[in-house]
């Protein structure tokens, strides 16, 4: 047996792939590191204290581990849901009757709630630990706007089933937009932009209705925070994280000054 | 005896009563954290806690709103914010120990030492993955994603309720219009976040868990994060029902429970009660106690407080006088948020400047 794996340890094939043995030498344990695509993200070595778990609480890689659940389950899920106000439902029911064990709406559902609360918990050991100190300030603003991401990408997912829960969460979580300040055909000032009679914002063009693309949940909102749900967000939250992540080798680790 | 208890604890429960034991059960953590801090504590606390579930699962109308498959996430929130809290500052009490007695803080000690990312990161960071993904997939076999019935625009469901991570600012909504509680406080929330680096200039308890060095700004975002944001989700899940009235953890979801609203504009105090006369009818005559009011809160209050606080917090050093103008005003519209709590519970107030002709209530 030892004398196959040796064999197709020094093959060609497996040399090419794995350019150092297996991690068990100083020497060894560095290339793995350096030499892996995933891995060199980290550092060769880290301060013991920055991978305590009771320092840490893992929180932060959780939730990149949780978008990469929802990623992937969520990829599965798309080739199986259309984003119309006829046949959302129908689709997402259809998951629920006719897949026997089907558990990815599940995963991508709990996993969601889950992220939401480990993004929360991330922010908090931060800010408990005074990791936001220089030289780390603006990886904690990234920080910020990916937690805002991380938000939207489930409120825009809070849309999809299509079901009741989902059309009055989004009616009620939207209707705040009406009273946005100037912009919103409810919020302070937009009376202001009236000219000779005729108001400016109103409610076929304030920044609700750009956001739900009619002037209630319907089929444009639908459509709306489906892309951005599958698209928009998560590209620009994978742009941040790769951000966020650089930034932190960047500045010195985890925390504690440089 | 149960129902002596249950009845305890829906009275203890309503709003009012709700965030003062918060507010105090914060005060008296951190201010009694040797105690609080040790171990027996977190597990007396979790021992009770379980208790009262398993008591409280015999209830059907407590069962119904716990068991929901959307608020168990909720309840997690509630054990490990609980848990992290607790060791957080534990971490601190013990460093602030260590740093009494001239000793390095745990983690400088430790953070001498370095590791071979493999094997020590890369197996913690395996052996989470691997539970992490067991553990969902065991929830998701166990409890099925809910879907109810199809969405129809006609049939309003009540309660209707925001997502439950934003439920903290519909909670809000009792006391603020939507532009505060819906497009303001949020916007002022984010932008308050991004700015903490660099308002916070206190070089200290960089990289190791301390309360007695930061004392401010920990006690701070505890109020912000602990009292605002998460006990308010918690309000809004389990104890806000049909039209978000408040209804305790044992009480049935009456649909026609009516509390009564008797609110009183601020206007109205001052013109009718104090001066008695008729409001007048322009709005910014009849609205002047409430702008002046409020203009001497965010202009004239921070000017009052500029040389004591200056003091305390920047060592007095006039070059982060940009740096306190721009945190007062941040702390100010937070503040805003328990003071009209406080206006409301005590005397009924509706709003501090109320001009609905322009959509401009405070």
């Amino acid at each position: 047996m030892n004398k196959l794996f040796d064999y197709i340890k020094n093959t060609q094939i497996w040399r090419s792939i794995m350019r150092h043995g297996y991690p068990d030498t100083p020497r060894n344990r560095t290339l793995a590191v350096l030499s892996n695509f995933f891995l060199h993200l980290h550092p060769v070595k880290v301060r013991r204290s920055g991978i305590q778990l009771s320092y840490t609480w893992c929180m932060g890689g959780l939730t990149f581990f949780l978008f990469l659940i929802e990623t992937i389950t969520g990829l599965l899920l798309m080739f199986y849901y259309r984003p119309t106000a006829e046949l959302a439902y129908q689709d997402i029911f259809a998951l629920r009757e006719n897949v026997p064990l089907g558990i990815m709406r599940e995963l991508h559902r709990w996993s969601a709630h889950l992220m939401v609360i480990t993004v929360w918990l991330h922010m908090y050991r931060v800010f408990l630990t005074g990791s936001y100190k220089p030289p780390r300030e603006f990886n904690w603003n990234v920080g910020v706007i990916l937690l805002v991401l991380t938000l939207l990408l489930s409120f825009t997912g809070y849309l999809l089933p299509w079901d009741q829960l989902a059309v009055w969460a989004i009616t009620v979580g939207t209707n705040m937009a009406r009273a946005t300040p100037v912009l919103g055909h409810e919020g302070p000032g937009a009376a202001l932009l009236s000219f000779g009679g005729l108001d400016f914002i109103h409610a076929g063009d304030d920044v609700r209705f750009g956001l739900l693309a009619g002037r209630f949940v319907g089929e444009g909102a639908l459509l709306r925070f489906y892309v951005l749900h599958c698209v928009g967000i998560p590209l620009a939250a994978a742009t941040l994280m790769a951000i966020h992540f650089w930034r932190v080798r960047k500045d010195g680790g985890i925390s504690g000054p440089l | 005896m149960g129902d002596l208890i249950k009845n305890a604890v829906d009275w203890a429960t309503s709003p009012t009563l709700y965030f003062l034991e918060f507010t105090l059960a914060i005060v008296l953590v951190l201010r009694f954290r040797a105690f609080f801090t040790k171990k027996i504590v977190i597990t007396g606390f979790f021992v009770l806690a379980t208790a009262f579930f398993v008591f409280a699962f015999g209830d059907p109308n407590f069962n119904r709103i716990v068991t929901k498959p959307d608020n168990i996430p909720i309840v997690i929130l509630l054990a490990t914010v609980v848990y992290f809290s607790w060791l957080a500052l534990r971490r601190g009490y013990v460093n602030d120990e260590r740093v009494k007695q001239g000793l390095p803080t745990v983690e400088a000690e430790m953070g001498k030492q370095k590791v071979f990312t493999w094997p020590d990161l890369v197996y913690i960071e395996l052996i989470c993955l691997v539970l992490f993904t067991a553990a969902l997939i065991v929830w998701s076999i166990k409890i099925q994603a809910p879907i109810e019935e199809p969405a129809a625009s006609a049939r309003t469901p009540n309660p209707s309720k925001a997502p439950w991570y934003f439920l903290g600012l519909q909670e809000l909504l009792v006391y603020f219009d939507p532009w505060i509680a819906g497009v303001l406080l949020p916007s002022f929330i984010i932008v308050g976040l991004c700015a903490i680096p660099y308002i916070d200039i206190n070089p200290k308890g960089n990289g190791y868990y301390t309360f007695d060095e930061r004392k401010f700004a920990i006690s701070f975002f505890w109020v912000g994060f602990l009292l605002f944001w998460v006990s308010f989700v918690i309000l809004g899940t389990f104890l806000r029902g049909p039209n978000w009235s408040f209804f305790g953890p044992f009480e049935y979801w009456d649909l026609h429970k009516l509390e009564p609203m008797v609110n009183v504009d601020l206007a109205t105090y001052f013109w009718t009660g104090l001066l008695g006369q008729p409001r007048p009818v322009e709005p910014l005559v009849r609205e002047l106690p409430g702008i002046l009011g409020l203009l001497a809160y965010f202009l004239v209050l921070p000017k009052v407080l500029e040389k004591a606080l200056m003091k305390a917090l920047f060592d007095g050093n006039r070059a982060h006088l940009i740096r306190y103008h721009v945190m007062m005003q941040l702390l100010l519209w937070f503040g805003l948020i328990p003071i009209k709590m406080l206006l409301r519970w005590t005397v009924n107030l509706k709003y501090i400047i109320g001009i609905p002709e322009w959509f401009f209530n405070v």
